[in-house]
Formats: structure tokens, C-alpha cells, sequence
């Protein structure tokens, strides 16, 4: 399986090719498809049998309710249990799912959705217009605590046509707004009398509920009558939740369990040594960073911020908290699988030089930059800290590393302190990441950025539909963000996961979530 | 016997008190620590707005002393009340993990007790011999090893190297029961080896220091044999002090096993109770530490009562 691998350097890594990377690489990335690494000549999806999937999330708090969805467990629940209008893809790009068709307005303020029809709910109704409008409400309007609500805050109206059209008229024009809509929170459920029952388990998915035990278990059966005939093959599928590491990857090792997600990546090794076992990888969006509050002084200097950006070797930071797994970044959160990655934009690199050069010039010689990190933020962000506090020393610069509790990190340390560390999961689309921590004014913009040129780059982007407009327009942003942003962002991690030898997972897998796009249940089936 | 009655009475109006007093400290801890659950369970994804439409929904934007005696009008009451996080009712969602630990417990408990009682009483018998070092040097070492060490060793020899257990314990409601006996098998070993040298220490201890005494040395010349003398004139007095420890490890085997539960993936309270502190969910933290509480309350009881009724001088006073 290594001669399939393509080993190139991780600053000119070539991660334009989405989804299915191999896990032989050391530093770098390489691709590879499925049939080839699992040494298969042809590619046949068996029907049947009984997964047993590990997961490293899931908490007795957990619920059904597709509002407060955060985790891994629950991403894997709603691909379980339920649709939405759109799925993406392997190739990153979002495909009809629920709908059969989408169609915009020239000025992509009006987006019409076509449902597919014929379409059954686990409890044996047909999928209706009405339906999909009541479950993109429930995450609408004053009274809900969704998650999703900040991103349909940009839905005007919405209205059926017909029973099985669904049109939803923008505030602005946006050319992703597929994507929006097809947000993990955004499940499909029936309605009765306008509103859907959060709690309960019935959508139209490819397994139906059979037992849901928050923090222990979810069992589901096949659904039937499921619209795709191509996909769900397994009879009944398992999630545990398995939290302890060793204890997760002593059950895969011992067949309790057949595949399961977050391998360790300090024994990674080990386990790819073991007989049975594929370890695989994908590249995805998520990223760590390191956000500054550019609203506050001393992060308010731009000099001070390239001070820092140029003050730390991300390719140490790579090697030593991502064990390789995955590829540094360039201080701007629009991962290489992304659409319109910006693949001419320089790699900033350490340079001691500049940063001193900056920080002169910023006139803060002799001051303390404190940094607040916990590993709530990102596994090993405490000791990425330190590293980079080692890195700026060489420059000159005095980073005080703050350890901060792991509690309350999201709601007191978070977008409160001036420096803290962060993780984003990331998103699909270059527009909806901007939008959500880099626009000014936005919830989550966690730098308090606001830069004329950059926010107006943004909505025009949007509404724009000319690919190669955008593309123009994305690569000037996330050089704007890079060279003036308040983001440092050392690195994107992998998604590296374990399964047994025994399952057969997608030919290409996709990257938007860990277990390709964790729609495995779906998508995978035993070899 | 009225003593004893008056005694479980002026023992449980002190346990009343006690359960009181830990649901007002737990209380009070939980609103200190930083974050409520609006907060924990949005997370990274909060935002102003929908953590105030949450803690509307939940009604967490009551004053706090409020809502401690809403929850305390209800426990009184037999009313638990719901999950804060998915609004279950927290009677069925404890009961079912509580079943759960009370099952590893027993299991735990009918392996280590006889095995610590038999060993102790072994030890004292064979004092100074090769076999009472070589049992104390074992038990001493597995009790000196953090448990999940122990179990990640278990684990390894038992289901990694020999595959003779499974290595997590899947069990749910609808396990049939022999297959639930033998998937808890691994997680109950490492409890017993945890258990085990407390218990059997004790019973040695309890036992050799009654041997000095005048009545053994009176078996001991009339010639019964040091096995008799052990079984039958010893160990009936020495029963209080066993019986004391074996009911605290009785009670460290229910309230105390959330590591294991954590490495066999074990779906007993200890993780729920973990799980809802990490989230804030109050009412389930409440109900789980008041249930944690009332096994120590309860099995203390048992253990003076115990006590009490294999000493006939304490059972007969003058």
C-alpha cells in the first residue's frame, strides 16, 4: 500500500485532491483510493450485517434535539436517523439530497427548492413541503437556542409552492446557500400542525430508531423503504460511545467493535501495525487557531500581529502536536481542500528576523504578550503554547503562556481574553467561514475583526455566480486575512480514524467531517 | 432488641440530615463552578441570544435559592424530577444506570467477599508462613496499583493476549443474563483485586489479635485444633471489625467505580454523574449524589446494626 502513496512536503502539499488520503505519510499527505490501499480489485458493497461503530464523544446530556447537535456522537446520529436537502460530497461540493433540484435567482436572492418525491418518514408519512419548512423554523426566531439560528438569520421568507417545491427568499444574495441549508443541525423531520417534534427520533434516513440511550448507545435498524437504493447496507447499526482512548482502540483491536473514530495519534503507529486493522486519514477543514482581539490594545498593532505570525515554526508545531497529521497553515482558515483555497498565496515561514523587525516597529519592546490556552480549545493547545512562547523567544518576544481551565474555557476565556487558543471544525464553503468569524459584527468573530475591503469583498462574492469571479475575489480575502487578520493559524488537522478489515468503507471519502463526512453508516458497508 | 430500634431511628433522622446537607453543598458547588449548562451544551457554537432562549427554556433564569427549593419540594415529594439536557425523567434515566452499577457491584462483591474472608482467615491460620507473605505481597500490590491500571493489565492479559473476555462491557437492558454476567466478569476482577487486600488484611488483623486471648489459649489447652479454634471461637468475635470494612469496600464498589466504568465503556451511574457535572445538569447531579449518599448512609446502618447483633454483649447491655 506505501507505493500508492504520493509523499510531497507539507508546505506544497498537494491536498487539492479531496477526501481519501492514506496514513502512511509521515509529514506529508497522500492520496490514495480505497480499493488500492485495501489491496481490492474491484469495488462491491456487501448487503447486511450488524455495525458496531466506537465513538469517542456522546455524554448522558446528550439529546435528539437537532438545535444543540456539537459532537461527534450526535453528527452521527443525524446521519443516521435523518436527511437534509443537500449532502456533501467527496469532492467537497454539495449535492441534492432531500431536494431533487435547487435553482436561483440571477441575483441569488431567491433559491427554490425541487423535493424529491416519493419520499417516506420512518412512520410511514411522505415527505411534504410543509415538513421542510416547519424543521428549518424550529431554528428560526427569537425563542430558539439553535445553533444554526445565526446562519438562517439571512432567510427573508420561505413558502411552499405547491407541495413539493419549497422557495426561500434571501435578505441578501448568496451562492452558497445550499450549503447553509444543508447544515448538520438542519434534519428533516415530519411536522404536525407547522412544528416538528424535537425530541423524537423519526426522520427519513437510512436507519430507523430503535433505542437511544444518550451517553451509552444508539441501535437502528435499516430503513426499508430508504429513497437511496445505492446506499445504507447494513442491517442494524451500533454507535458506542467510547470515550477512553486505550479502551476504544482495545475494543477495535479485539473485535468488539469494527471501526471507530479519533485514533491516538501518538501509538497511531502501533495500531497500523496491527493484522486486520486499516487506519485511514482525511484531510478536512478543521483548523486550530490562535485568534487576537484586534479591538484591544496591544493586539490592535498590526505590526505586533505580523510580529507574531512570523514568530512561530508551524511546521514543528505539525510534527510535534499533530504527530504529522495534518498540514500547516497560512493564517487564514480556508482549508487546501476547500474550493477556492488561494494555492499562490506565499506559506508564511519562521522568520525571527521579521518578527523582531515588526515587533520594533510596533514599538513594544519589552512587553509580555500573554497567550490563554487549555486543551479545551485543541488537544495539545497547551503545549503548542509553549512551543510558540520557545519559537518568539528567538525573536525577542515574551509570550506568557496562561493556562486557563478547561471549564467555562468557551465562555470565559474565549473571545474574552485578548490571545487565546481555538479550534474550528471549519466550514464547506469559503463564504460561510468568513462569515461566521471574520465578518465584522459577526457572532462569532472571534478577533473583532472589521476590514472595510475584506467586508465588502465578502458580500460581493456572495451574490456572485461567475465561478471565476469568485475565485479572484476569495484568493484577495484570504490574503487580506493572512497579512492583516488577527487569526494566527499554526495548522489543519486530519481526521484520522481506525476500522477493522472486515468493513468496506467509500471509494473516495469525503472531508467535511471526520468518517467521511460522517455519513459512514450510510455510505460504508462490510467488505 | 428496642435499642436497636432506637438507634435506626435516631441513625436515620442523622441520615435525613446528612442527605440534606450534601444536596445543599452539591448545590451551591455546582453554581460556583463557571458555565451553566446553556452554556456547556452550546459550547464553542453560543451565542448571546440562544443561551439566554435556553436558560428561558430550561428555567435557569429563576434565582438560584428558588430553584433549590423547587427541587427540594419535589425530592421530598418522590419526585426527581427531568434531565435539564434532554428533559428526561431522571427516576427512569438513573434507574436503569443504577441497576447497572448495583449489578457490577453485587458481582463484585460475591467474588471478593468470600475470596477476602477465606484468604484472611487462611493467613491467620498459617501465620508467618510462606503463604501468608506470599498472599499479603499480592493483595498489597494490586491494591497499590491505580485501577485502571489494574484493568488495562487485566485487559491486556485476558482479552488482548488470551482472548477469553471482551474488553469493553456492551451490556444494555435487553442482555440476557448470563451474557451480562460474563461481560461484567473482566470489570469485576479488577474491582475484586482492588477490594480484596483492605478486606483480607482486616480479617487476619481482626483474628490474630483475639488469638492472645485468655478463652483462645483455654481452646487451645484443651486441645480443639487451631483450625477450630480459628472458625469457631475466633471469628465469631472478630466479626464487628470485618464487618465495618466489608461494607465500606461495599460501599466504595457502588459510589467508586467510575474509572472502570470509564475504561470497560460501563454505562453505570458513576459516568452519568461525571457527564451531567461536566454539563451542568444540576437535577441529575442532585438525584445521583443523593443516591451515592444514601448507600453510604444506609450501609453504615447495616454495618453498626450488624455489628451490634454478633455482639452479644452490645445485644444484651446490663
Amino acid at each position: 500500500m506505501k507505493s500508492n502513496n504520493k509523499i510531497t512536503s507539507p508546505l506544497n502539499a498537494d491536498v487539492s485532491r479531496r477526501g481519501f488520503l492514506g496514513g502512511t505519510a509521515a509529514l506529508g499527505v497522500a492520496a490514495a483510493s480505497t480499493s488500492a490501499l485495501m489491496g481490492k480489485k474491484a469495488y462491491a458493497a456487501k448487503k447486511g450485517g450488524h455495525l458496531r461503530a466506537g465513538i469517542a464523544h456522546g455524554s448522558t446530556t446528550d439529546s435528539l434535539d437537532p438545535a444543540t447537535y456539537e459532537n461527534g456522537f450526535s453528527l452521527a446520529l443525524d446521519y443516521t436517523l435523518f436527511n437534509h436537502l443537500g449532502e456533501v460530497d467527496h469532492t467537497g461540493t454539495v449535492k441534492p439530497e432531500l431536494a431533487e433540484s435547487w435553482e436561483a435567482s440571477p441575483d441569488a436572492k431567491t433559491w427554490s427548492f425541487k423535493l424529491r418525491q416519493g419520499v417516506e418518514f420512518h412512520n410511514g408519512k411522505s415527505l411534504e413541503a410543509s415538513d421542510v419548512i416547519a424543521s428549518i423554523e424550529y431554528h428560526m426566531g427569537e425563542g430558539t437556542k439553535s445553533a444554526a439560528k445565526s446562519l438562517l438569520k439571512q432567510v427573508k421568507s420561505m413558502k411552499a409552492d405547491g407541495k413539493n417545491e419549497v422557495v426561500i427568499e434571501l435578505e441578501a444574495g448568496n451562492a452558497d446557500f445550499p450549503y447553509v441549508i444543508s447544515d448538520y443541525h438542519i434534519a428533516i423531520k415530519p411536522a404536525k400542525d407547522g412544528k416538528i417534534d424535537p425530541t423524537e427520533g423519526i426522520g427519513t434516513g437510512p436507519y430507523s430508531l430503535e433505542n437511544y440511550e444518550p451517553g451509552v448507545r444508539l441501535m437502528a435498524n435499516k430503513n426499508k423503504n430508504y429513497f437511496k437504493s445505492d446506499r445504507a447496507h447494513f442491517d442494524q447499526v451500533e454507535l458506542i460511545t467510547i470515550i477512553d482512548l486505550a479502551a476504544r482502540q482495545n475494543a477495535l483491536t479485539t473485535g468488539e467493535i469494527d471501526m471507530m473514530d479519533r485514533a491516538d495519534l501518538k501509538t497511531v503507529h502501533l495500531l497500523k501495525r496491527q493484522k486486520g486493522i486499516n487506519v485511514m486519514e482525511t484531510v478536512g477543514y478543521k483548523h486550530y487557531t490562535m485568534p487576537m482581539r484586534t479591538d484591544t490594545a496591544p493586539f490592535d498593532n498590526n505590526d505586533l500581529r505580523l510580529a507574531l505570525k512570523y514568530s512561530l515554526d508551524r511546521e514543528e508545531l505539525v510534527k510535534k502536536i499533530l504527530r504529522g497529521h495534518g498540514v500547516v497553515g497560512n493564517d487564514h482558515p480556508i482549508s487546501p481542500t476547500n474550493q477556492y483555497h488561494a494555492e499562490g498565496l506565499a506559506q508564511r515561514m519562521y522568520d525571527p528576523d521579521k518578527a523582531k523587525f515588526h515587533f520594533k516597529k510596533a514599538g513594544l519592546e519589552g512587553t509580555t504578550i500573554q497567550l490563554s490556552a487549555a486543551d479545551a480549545a485543541f488537544p495539545g493547545a497547551v503545549d503548542a503554547a509553549v512551543l510558540y512562547k520557545e519559537h518568539a523567544a528567538k525573536a525577542g518576544i515574551d509570550i506568557e503562556v496562561v493556562r486557563e481551565p478547561n471549564d467555562g474555557y468557551w465562555s470565559n476565556v474565549w473571545m474574552k481574553k485578548g490571545w487565546s487558543a481555538c479550534y474550528w471544525g471549519g466550514r464547506p464553503t469559503e463564504d460561510w467561514m468568513f462569515t461566521t468569524a471574520y465578518a465584522a459584527g459577526a457572532d462569532w468573530n472571534d478577533t473583532f475583526w472589521n476590514h472595510d475591503r475584506f467586508n465588502e469583498l465578502l458580500l460581493a462574492a456572495r451574490a456572485e455566480l461567475d465561478s471565476d469571479k469568485r475565485r479572484t475575489m476569495y484568493y484577495e480575502m484570504q490574503e487580506i486575512v493572512s497579512n492583516d487578520g488577527g487569526v494566527v493559524v499554526p495548522m489543519f488537522a486530519n481526521y484520522v480514524f481506525a476500522a477493522s478489515d472486515k468493513i468496506l468503507p467509500s471509494e473516495q471519502m469525503a472531508g467535511n467531517w471526520e468518517l467521511d463526512g460522517s455519513k459512514f453508516t450510510e455510505r460504508w458497508s462490510f467488505a | 432488641m428496642s435499642q436497636i430500634l432506637k438507634m435506626v431511628a435516631q441513625r436515620f433522622a442523622l441520615g435525613f440530615l446528612t442527605l440534606f446537607i450534601v444536596s445543599l453543598i452539591i448545590f451551591l458547588g455546582i453554581e460556583l463552578l463557571p458555565g451553566d449548562i446553556a452554556e456547556e451544551i452550546l459550547g464553542q457554537s453560543a451565542t448571546p441570544e440562544t443561551v439566554a432562549a435556553f436558560r428561558k427554556e430550561l428555567g435557569l433564569d429563576v434565582p438560584a435559592h428558588i430553584r433549590y427549593f423547587d427541587w427540594l419540594w419535589g425530592m421530598l415529594n418522590g419526585d426527581m424530577g427531568r434531565s435539564l439536557a434532554n428533559k428526561r425523567e431522571i427516576s427512569e434515566l438513573i434507574g436503569l444506570r443504577f441497576g447497572n452499577t448495583l449489578f457490577l457491584a453485587v458481582t463484585a462483591a460475591a467474588i471478593s467477599v468470600p475470596l477476602a474472608l477465606t484468604l484472611g482467615v487462611l493467613a491467620a491460620l498459617y501465620r508467618h508462613s510462606f503463604y501468608d507473605r506470599a498472599v499479603n505481597v499480592v493483595t498489597l500490590s494490586s491494591i497499590s496499583f491505580p485501577e485502571f491500571f489494574v484493568a488495562y493489565i487485566l485487559i491486556f492479559l485476558l482479552s488482548v493476549t488470551f482472548p477469553i473476555f471482551p474488553s469493553i462491557a456492551n451490556i444494555s437492558d435487553a442482555t440476557p443474563f448470563w451474557e451480562k454476567l460474563y461481560k461484567v466478569l473482566l470489570p469485576a476482577l479488577t474491582l475484586t483485586l482492588v477490594v480484596v487486600a483492605h478486606m483480607m488484611r482486616m480479617t487476619r488483623a481482626a483474628i490474630i489479635n483475639l488469638l492472645a486471648s485468655p478463652y483462645i489459649e483455654m481452646a487451645n489447652l484443651k486441645g480443639l485444633s487451631r483450625a477450630r479454634v480459628i472458625v469457631k471461637h475466633a471469628l465469631p468475635n472478630a466479626l464487628a471489625p470485618i464487618i465495618n470494612v466489608v461494607v465500606i469496600n461495599l460501599a466504595y464498589l457502588i459510589v467508586g467505580v467510575v474509572v472502570v466504568e470509564v475504561v470497560f465503556v460501563y454505562p453505570g451511574l458513576g459516568q452519568l454523574m461525571v457527564d451531567s457535572v461536566s454539563k451542568r445538569d444540576l437535577p441529575v447531579v442532585q438525584a445521583s449524589a443523593m443516591i451515592f449518599a444514601g448507600t453510604y448512609v444506609l450501609l453504615n446502618l447495616l454495618a453498626d446494626i450488624l455489628s451490634i447483633l454478633t455482639n452479644p454483649r452490645l445485644l444484651h447491655p446490663r
